[in-house]
């Protein structure tokens, strides 16, 4: 307990703690990392899409002058997957390959050059297998099964929910609409092609250091892979190159290479060449929606139907997750009293699709968002105003029981508005150059562990001494996300001392408390309440030592740009240091601890677990566009976004977030896929990535920026340290629906998939010449095999959040319109 | 690739390069790209690689003032030209204006992208003072950053070129 | 990390003894200038010579001699060129063509000559060896079929080089120099219609110096289309060179299109502009036979349909320009750049 003051650090703009690090160079990346003795391993990979392996020689391979050591998938029996219902990778596979890169053979040899020239000796006998190459194929193909598990054929997942009755809904609605929609994948392309070193200490313990942002989940499932025990493995997550998503797997790479540690005894690393970080992928899933959407005369949602169909990839990946995210958080943004979704995920013989920056959910939300773009034409209501008037509100329980906190949407979109200049421009602009607008939410944090526990999400630990240094540990990654910068700044803020005098030793499952990593935009609220708790303890001993001296009481002792002093007589303080000599001297060494779990979610049905969060971020953007008539070229102006930050850490970094996902958004929304290429049957089994390089994997570069205008929504949320929400993921969200919108209102085409490229924009330019028409997107939507769903009737319809028996009702049909 | 050419060709060179104002002698494979010669065979690893190929930037250095990429430079190409990498920049523990404002300004985020960045907004800073934020996106767009959108490098260029140009002042 | 397979390096120290090497060594050894297309290439295993002839040492290469007309060492760098004023000022297409090969970084180290010898890309050829070997090669390297078009006899790959259409817009000759003598032939005599043969080069050539005519009363400009505003090689190019009378009337004019075809193509759309003004209409009809001429594929990026139809526009905005209209907010929005 101590008094309260106005902060410090929280909410001004500051370096962050490890930027001297990076502009110096000084950062270690993992393949930054050498150890003396160090050998070097290169992968083999195959060359079918889908092939059973017959045989497999490496004689020659390992007889090869500075080749130590060859594996084959024989030495690995144990197979792996993030997620518990998913254990179907191995590190080298055994019998079958499912993609091209799938990876064979490893060669571990004195250095990459020979190790690459070894990998040309090993002979591989390859069976071929019919290939699925997209999600219709492997619904119309169940045989042969990429995986002999899942739903059934070639299905890895098959789901339906429905809150409320829909068609009931649907059926007394003033209007329903119905559209298609296509989001084509895309992926991470952290610049940063993922490295791993392991090495064996002097105590024989496996240390692997890796770019990997969930060492937590790494460390487990390295243990099982190896058969070794945890308390045997260290786990050091490196500082990541960037990672959005793209290293948050257990990649076989990290399994191969700490295997050939243990048995070589030797440092062993590994660096993936990009095309083989295309190969890992676990980006984002190519999804195919469709959205039966009722609404009243005034606009309000009714209720929708939302159907989606994933391309899963080869593997199962996050992709259990990923196709509840397809839907699950649909209902946050607007009022929707009623909400049914089927989601199916198929395998296709592909690289595993997983999660990006957005997890499963910048899909609907983009088929969302243009849709309501479309109703707002046709109810002829402006698509801002429209919004405005059916978000969500704070404290309220969606329709799929997701509890929702803070909630500064409508000041998200109130502020796009107005900064924009929206009512003077949407509708209004010449020919070519047009407006859009877009909202979008994102969890700050998955309420639920990837694997079912009751201990703490985050675990942060306090060292103190009297040297008045702090030592902060947490299992926590920097990824570049600037999760370290948050610990410090926090644990600063609560002992009222500058970052600078933190130190931060992170993501090391050896050494730190754990935290399960950094994804679904935990870290902040996670970590940091972990961290307000420890450092709260830490005051709590500093405040108990420090009143005697000071003659005053708890809570009158305040802490503040490194003293501490009692609020009545300021003057009567003392340094930090010395605070901290008095409490060790007291207390004895000074450490604590602090953890975090986030609220039980009230649902309570099966499947409740994916979505839910102790709370959400909110966006709103505005992008304004030209449109050339001739050619189909867009060229964005400028972006306005409004985030609903809760409270900015550190707001130079907040607006960096902000301003990186926007860059991704547009990147997703014209250029970025991740597409691959059939040669003509007769001829040839190939199925390849299209473009696995930099080059062709189109992302903007600096001259294709525009300016984007951030404003920073503060509304602090209860559940989160300091009330701060997320930044790394919710700002990408809203961007690519505000793009589609935007080039409606320029030239009055609808572009219903992405990416939009000129293209498509100039055929559906020649479709509206010749009076069609002017759309270009999926035309139809196949049909799926959804279960029958778990029915759970909605809060407002006194659900107590259990699956129950859905209520009779009388048939009534209704014509759907069609809004395009 | 072919290994029996192997024999033919000579498997190491030894020269000596100059690198941040420093004669280094070194010996390494002669197939080897410069960005292989300063990070493993000079330790210097904050040059970094995307993809080895041209088309990311991350691996740009200075060569004669000049911001080229090593991963297309052959080593044995290098001889008796001016090397500088990140690593050479702060002047002792002094960081270089263009490193004050990367990391204040947030123009570094994940930082994998920012030795090449930092370096070629220093060879554009040498010759240009003043340049407008148009000309410094033309500049650095050779260098790809998934991170920051770009947005804060261009502002971090601009805030240390003008701290470069008030020193420079100041000196006069 | 990619690295180069082992090869044998010699850096003559002349003109001469390059000419000897590559005559010694036949077609396994391959000239190196800056290396930008090379390296990659050797990286992917798409060339694989065994010995690197390079010319950084070799004298000569970089000079610039300004007389009547103007000639260019092969050895200078693209960004050298781009900041002779000879060039801006006389030769604007080949400065604008120049400045937007590639990125910064490249255009440092890539040369004039490379540029012009630059090998034809393919979608299915420029990719890592093992990614080939899943197509199981093709034609143009050590396969069997053409991907691109699987009846064609020969190899579809896409001359991407910028200031190729540039400098055959503009009149240029290159100099080729062997150990049996040397010539000089018209820029656009350099090229042939074969993905796989695409220069009429020797292998044991060297490309030693562009000359370009005295150009007095010619406009000339560049136009490129590429996905974003760096990196990107041409997915199009339309360079133009228009001589005009003083009432406007144009006397000559020549129109290539480069990254549409395997070679660079000189259309027929010039001849049609000959004796008339550059009116609207005119520049229509010449963007119309400028589009006929065009044969993109899908071998490269975007959609190819999309390619052939803005082929129209782009000789559109490169004849405006010339005419004087101001196109710089165009060229800002599809170039990025002045
Ligand atoms: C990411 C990336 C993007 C690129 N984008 C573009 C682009 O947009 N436009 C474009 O035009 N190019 C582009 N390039 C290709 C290349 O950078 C340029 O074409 C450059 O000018 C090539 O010159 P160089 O000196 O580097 O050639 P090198 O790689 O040295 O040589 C290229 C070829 O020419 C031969 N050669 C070189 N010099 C001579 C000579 N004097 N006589 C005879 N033969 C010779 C070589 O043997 C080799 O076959 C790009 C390259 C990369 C990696
Ligand atoms: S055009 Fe045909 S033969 Fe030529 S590189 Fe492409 S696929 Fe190969
Ligand atoms: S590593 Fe050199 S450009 Fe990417
Ligand atoms: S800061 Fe991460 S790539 Fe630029």
């Amino acid at each position: 307990m101590s008094a309260k003051r106005p902060l410090e650090v929280v909410g001004q703009p500051r370096r962050r703690v490890d930027s001297r690090a990076k502009v110096t160079g000084q950062t270690r990346f993992a393949d930054d990392l050498s150890l003396p003795r160090m050998l070097h391993c290169k992968l083999l990979r195959s060359p079918h899409p889908h092939a059973i392996i017959e045989a497999i020689d490496v004689s020659r391979a390992a007889a090869y002058p500075g080749v130590h050591l060859v594996l084959t998938g024989k030495d690995f029996p144990v197979p792996f997957g993030i997620m518990p219902v998913s254990q179907d990778e191995y590190p080298l596979a055994p019998e079958r390959v499912r993609y091209v890169g799938d990876s064979v053979a490893a060669v571990i040899a004195r250095d990459e050059k020979t190790a690459e020239e070894a990998l040309e000796l090993i002979s591989v006998t390859y069976r071929a297998l019919p290939t699925i190459s997209s999600p219709e194929e492997g619904l119309a193909n169940p045989q042969p099964r990429i995986h002999d598990y899942g739903e059934q054929g070639n299905i890895h997942r098959n789901q339906s929910y429905e809150f409320g009755d829909v068609e009931a809904a649907l059926a007394t609605s003033d209007h329903v609409f119905e559209d298609v929609f296509f989001y084509e994948g895309d992926t991470h392309m952290a610049l940063e092609q993922q490295a791993s070193l392991a090495s064996i200490d002097g105590d024989g313990k496996l240390t692997l250091a890796s770019s990997a942002q969930n060492p937590h989940y790494l460390h487990r499932q390295l243990s099982a892979v190896l058969q070794l025990p945890a308390s045997q493995i260290r786990v050091v997550a490196v500082q990541n190159g960037g990672g959005f998503g793209g290293k948050c797997d257990p990649a076989g790479h990290e399994m191969v290479v700490s295997k050939a540690a243990l048995l070589l005894g030797r440092p062993v690393k590994i660096c993936l060449t990009r095309q083989e970080v295309f190969y890992q992928h676990r980006g984002r899933h190519p999804v195919l929606m469709k959205f039966r959407t009722g609404v009243t005369k005034e606009g309000k949602l009714t209720a929708m139907h939302l159907q989606t169909l994933l391309d899963g990839g080869a593997y199962g990946s996050h992709g259990p997750a990923s196709t509840f995210y397809t839907g699950v958080l649909t209902p946050v943004t607007y009022e929707l009293p009623r909400f049914k979704f089927d989601a199916c995920r198929v395998f296709t013989n592909k690289p595993a699709c997983g999660p990006k920056r957005g997890h499963g959910t910048p899909q609907p939300r983009f088929g969302q968002e243009v849709q309501l773009d479309k109703i707002a034409e046709k109810l002829g209501l402006d698509p801002a105003e429209m919004r405005l008037n059916m978000v969500t509100k704070a404290n309220s329980l969606t329709s799929n029981w997701l509890g929702i906190g803070s909630n500064g949407l409508a000041e998200c979109i109130r502020q796009v508005v107005e900064r924009s200049g929206w009512k003077d421009k949407h509708g209004k602009l010449p020919e070519g150059r047009g407006i859009g607008i877009a909202a979008s939410t994102y969890m700050c944090g998955a309420g639920v562990s990837i694997y079912w526990n009751k201990m703490p999400h985050s675990g942060v630990q306090l060292l103190l001494d009297r040297s008045g240094q702090v030592t902060v540990f947490c299992g926590a990654t920097e990824v570049g996300q600037g999760s370290d910068d948050v610990l410090a700044s926090i644990v600063a803020e609560v002992l009222g001392i500058g970052t600078t005098q933190i130190r931060c030793v992170t993501g090391d499952t050896g050494i730190t408390p754990i935290d399960l990593g950094s994804y679904s935009s935990r870290v902040t609220i996670m970590m940091g309440n972990a961290a307000m708790q420890a450092a709260g303890r830490v005051r709590d001993l500093i405040t108990a030592a420090v009143i005697e001296p000071l003659e005053t009481t708890p809570e009158q002792v305040v802490m503040s740009q490194g003293r501490v002093f009692a609020a009545d007589d300021p003057n009567k303080g003392m340094s930090f240091v010395e605070a901290v000599v008095l409490a060790e001297t007291k207390f004895g060494t000074l450490g604590t601890v602090g953890n975090y779990s986030p609220p039980k979610p009230p649902g309570k049905f099966k499947g409740s677990g994916v979505g839910p969060s102790p709370a959400y971020s909110f966006s709103a953007c505005v992008v304004e566009t030209e449109v050339d008539v001739a050619t189909g070229m867009i060229n964005i102006e400028k972006v306005w976004i409004a985030h609903d930050i809760g409270q900015s850490i550190n707001p130079v970094h907040v607006r960096g977030q902000v301003i990186g996902g926007v860059y991704m958004g547009l990147g997703e929304a014209l250029m970025e896929e991740q597409v691959f290429r059939r040669l003509p049957p007769k001829l040839s089994n190939a199925l390849v990535h299209k473009i696995p390089s930099l080059l062709e994997y189109k992302t903007l570069t600096s001259a294709d920026m525009p300016e984007v205008e951030v404003i920073l929504i503060e509304e602090p949320d209860p559940n989160c340290p300091y009330g701060a929400k997320e930044a790394g993921q919710g700002p990408l969200l809203p961007v690519m629906p505000a793009v589609a919108n935007a080039i409606w209102d320029a030239v009055g085409v609808r572009i219903d998939e992405v990416p939009i490229t000129p293209d498509k924009v100039l055929r559906a330019l020649k479709l509206k010449r010749a009076g069609k028409n002017p759309r270009v997107g999926p035309e139809y939507f196949p049909e799926v095999p959804y279960p029958e769903p778990v029915f759970v009737l909605p809060p407002n319809e006194s659900g107590d959040g259990k699956e129950s028996k859905k209520p009779e009702r009388v048939a009534a049909n209704r014509q759907t319109e069609v809004t395009s | 690739m072919s290994v029996g050419t192997v024999k033919e060709v000579q498997r190491r060179v030894h020269m000596t390069l100059q690198v941040n104002g420093e004669e280094i002698d070194v010996s390494f494979a002669p197939y080897k790209t410069l960005l292989e010669v300063l990070r493993e065979d000079l330790g210097l690893t904050g040059t970094k690689h995307g993809c080895e190929l041209g088309e990311c930037g991350a691996c740009a250095v200075l060569i004669d003032g000049e911001p080229l990429l090593s991963c297309l430079t052959l080593a044995v190409e290098c001889a008796g030209r001016a090397i500088e990498t990140i690593e050479g920049l702060a002047q002792g523990t002094q960081l270089h204006p263009l490193q004050e404002a990367f990391a204040d300004l947030g123009g570094s985020q994940c930082g994998y992208c920012t030795p090449g960045a930092v370096m070629t907004a220093k060879a554009l800073l040498d010759k240009e003072p003043s340049p407008t934020p148009q000309r410094i996106k033309e500049a650095m767009s050779g260098n790809i950053c998934r991170c920051t959108g770009y947005q804060q490098i261009v502002e971090s260029v601009e805030r240390a070129a003008g701290c470069c140009r008030n020193a420079e002042r100041e000196a006069t | 990390m990619m690295r180069l397979p082992w090869f044998k390096y010699c850096a003559p120290k002349s003109v001469a003894e390059a000419a000897h090497i590559l005559a010694a060594e036949g077609r396994d050894a391959m000239l190196i200038a800056g290396g930008t297309d090379l390296l990659p290439n050797m990286k992917r295993r798409q060339q694989t010579p065994a010995t690197l002839v390079s010319l950084r040492e070799v004298p000569g290469l970089k000079d610039v001699v300004n007389g009547r007309g103007l000639t260019l060492g092969a050895g200078l760098t693209l960004n050298q060129v781009v900041n002779l004023p000879a060039v801006k000022d006389a030769y604007l297409a080949l400065h604008q063509a120049a400045g937007q090969v590639a990125s910064p970084h490249l255009r440092n180290m890539g040369t004039l000559g490379g540029n012009l010898c630059l090998d034809t890309r393919c979608l299915y050829y420029n990719q890592n060896e093992d990614w080939r070997r899943a197509i199981d090669f093709c034609m143009k390297c050590e396969g069997e079929t053409c991907w691109v078009a699987t009846s064609s006899k020969r190899c579809m790959a896409v001359s991407s080089t910028d200031t190729a259409p540039a400098l055959i817009a503009l009149g240029a000759n290159v100099r080729l120099v062997s150990a049996a003598g040397e010539r000089e032939i018209a820029v656009n005599d350099l090229y042939q219609n074969d993905g796989a043969e695409y220069l009429t080069r020797q292998p044991d050539e060297i490309l030693t110096a562009v000359s370009l005519p005295d150009l007095a009363g010619w406009k000339s400009t560049y136009w490129k289309l590429r996905r974003r505003g760096s990196f990107d090689f041409p997915i199009l190019g339309v360079a133009a060179a228009v001589r005009t009378a003083p009432d406007g009337t144009v006397l000559d004019a020549r129109i290539v299109l480069g990254a549409v075809s395997s070679r660079p193509i000189l259309t027929e759309a010039g001849g049609l502009l000959q004796g008339g003004k550059l009116s609207d209409e005119a520049i229509a009809a010449a963007g119309k036979k400028a589009t006929s001429a065009a044969k993109p594929l899908d071998n490269t990026d975007l959609d190819l349909y999309w390619r052939k139809d803005v082929v129209s526009a782009f000789v559109g905005y490169a004849l405006r320009e010339i005419r004087g209209d101001d196109m710089s907010a165009t060229r800002l929005r599809i170039m990025r750049q002045l």
